[in-house]
């Protein structure tokens, strides 16, 4: 159990969750971000991005700066370099937290506090961010504002991600008192009324115009999937390689208790 | 070695002091930083470089991983 067995196992787990993040990106992402570059391309929404000319995308996503990647590399390399990377990072940031979090949360065994720590980084980093600020497709959004959105939305993430160390430092206080059941109780109810404060004050952004609302479901939805199969696997694989790895050590060490013990 | 076991009575927790930890997590978290910059945010309200290469590159990532594009 040491900080590089946790980076490690992390980064193949970031690993093997950006590929699947990729393939169900793929499949349930891209129609409709193709299908709201065409109502972009159309010039149907109020906010067509940019300042490029209409209608001479002609299928290609902006380009008016003269750098030009097709749809064709965006939707298939791009999107997979973005996955990946996104994956092998918070891969390896889950895995030091879960290596902070080893032995510092209650009782749980290393599988238990490394899968606590994917479920609560999944809530604070995209879940709460996605419910105040949800992504929005290609033709949603000023171009102006993109400034003031990016901070906002950026804002809004730290706020949770504060919030939520903030709650299991309170878990931490609380539990030898007043045991698990209070403890959690207090620190999630603490986090909730956090960010609903946080959301409540934060400045709403509503620029979606008349672009089609089936359209935009089926864009958030294919995005929430996106992010839950990045989190979901990170979790999953990350919590069944330390365990794994936990019981290797722990039957080295007692193999050694018993040797020493001749 | 590199494990400090807490006290409790029947299962042993390791966990990993922080003197151990520290250069890891800061020196992973702001390679994790820089990365996450450059897919999520870089060529929209910030560029560094300027142009629009990077954006165009990771663009439907962006959208689908939920971050504002443009």
């Amino acid at each position: 159990m040491t900080p590089r067995n946790f980076l490690v196992r992390g980064l193949l787990a970031g690993l093997i969750a950006g590929i699947l993040t990729f393939a169900v990106a793929y499949i349930a992402g891209e129609p409709s971000v193709d299908a709201a570059i065409k109502v972009e391309s159309a010039g149907e929404a109020p906010h067509a991005h940019g300042q490029s000319a209409p209608a001479t995308h002609d299928g290609d996503h902006h380009e008016e700066n003269g750098t030009e990647v097709s749809r064709q590399n965006q939707s298939t390399w791009g999107l997979a370099t973005a996955t990946i990377s996104t994956g092998i990072a918070f891969g390896g940031i889950v895995a030091l937290a879960a290596a902070f979090a080893l032995g510092r949360i209650g009782r749980l065994r290393p599988s238990q506090s490394t899968a606590l720590v994917a479920a609560l980084g999944f809530v604070s980093v995209a879940l709460v961010p996605f419910i105040k600020y949800p992504a929005t497709p290609p033709a949603v959004g000023n171009a102006d504002t993109i400034g003031s959105r990016t901070t906002q939305y950026f804002v809004m993430l730290a706020i949770s991600v504060l919030a939520m160390v903030a709650a299991v430092m309170l878990f931490r206080k609380l539990v030898d008192r007043f045991g698990t059941y209070t403890a959690v109780l207090t620190s999630a109810g603490a986090y909730l009324a956090a960010v609903i404060l946080a959301g409540a004050l934060m400045p709403t952004v509503n620029e979606i115009g008349d672009f089609p609302g089936d359209t935009l479901w089926y864009f958030r939805r294919g995005s929430l999937l996106t992010l839950a199969t990045l989190w979901g696997v990170i979790g999953i694989a990350l919590t069944g390689l330390i365990g794994k790895l936990y019981a290797q050590e722990s039957a080295t060490q007692a193999r050694r208790d018993l040797a020493a013990s001749l | 070695m590199s494990q400090v076991t807490t006290a409790t009575p029947e299962i042993e927790i390791p966990s990993i002091p922080l003197r151990e930890l520290a250069p890891w997590a800061l020196f992973f978290g702001l390679i994790g930083a820089f990365i996450l910059f450059f897919i999520s945010a870089d060529q929209g309200a910030v560029s560094i470089p300027a142009g629009t290469a990077i954006h165009e590159w990771v663009h439907d990532g962006r959208h689908l991983l939920g971050f504002p594009c443009h």
